[in-house]
């Protein structure tokens, strides 16, 4: 499964990451496994994507942690909003 | 219509479109946001906006086709700056013809409530003392919510 994974704002500086496409043989079918997955990498991964008032996108259309993932799929993660 | 861009934009030719474009409007109520200089004490030099390309655009779509679920609208205009800002600049112009001013007016603050609250923007202040991201307000998560009562 391939999908793009982007982060914006306060995440993306954290993680010092603004894109990144994700192949994996792996079974990650949700959001949950996805940033249990990412968790892997370190302790500035799961504190980041751990934060309670993150939010996260799937093709554009507000998901949550449960949401299904498939093939292609662009998942973003970013902070509430504060345009205006 | 929607418009996200760097550039400035000017309310009277926003406001000449508006009453160009629309049929017949008793009314045409404007909306424009400016970065402030003060964020409590401390002095605002500048200003960063982020937005998520695509999605964005789709949010303020879906809070305008909502607006016009509720009142009869005649043409609506909504235009954020992205990139950098410096105190006193415009960030945001929302625009909204309507047969009646009643109608204009709630839909003008409809909007901007709920793309304060909705739409995919995030803004990093620039102050004497550093850079910052600034943290959503529940004032504004409150007015957005009025609107479901």
């Amino acid at each position: 499964m391939s999908i793009t994974i982007l982060y914006f704002a306060r995440i993306k500086e954290a993680l010092e990451i603004d894109r990144e496409e994700l192949d994996f043989e792996k079974d990650i079918s949700t959001i949950q496994q996805l940033v249990s997955f990412l968790g892997l990498r370190g302790e500035k991964w799961q504190t980041t994507l751990a934060e309670k008032s993150i939010l996260v996108a799937v093709n554009h259309t507000v998901a949550n942690f449960s949401t299904a993932l498939n093939d292609d799929d662009e998942i973003a993660f970013y902070p509430p909003v504060t345009g205006g | 219509m929607i418009r996200i861009q760097e550039e400035d934009f000017d309310l009277g030719d926003e406001y000449t479109a508006l009453k160009k474009n629309s049929r017949s409007p008793g009314a045409i109520v404007t909306f424009t946001g400016l970065v402030r200089d003060l964020d409590g004490n401390e002095k605002i030099t500048g200003m960063t906006l982020e937005y998520y390309p695509g999605m964005t655009e789709q949010s303020l779509a879906e809070i305008i086709s909502e607006a016009k679920q509720r009142w009869r609208l005649d043409q609506i205009k909504v235009i954020h700056r992205v990139g950098k800002l410096v105190a006193d600049d415009q960030i945001v112009f929302v625009g909204v013809s309507s047969a009646h001013r009643e109608e204009a007016f709630l839909a003008c603050r409809f909007i901007m409530d709920y793309l304060k609250t909705r739409a995919q923007f995030w803004k990093k202040e620039t102050t004497t003392s550093g850079e910052r991201w600034v943290d959503a307000k529940s004032s504004d998560r409150d007015s957005a919510e009025k609107w479901k009562q």
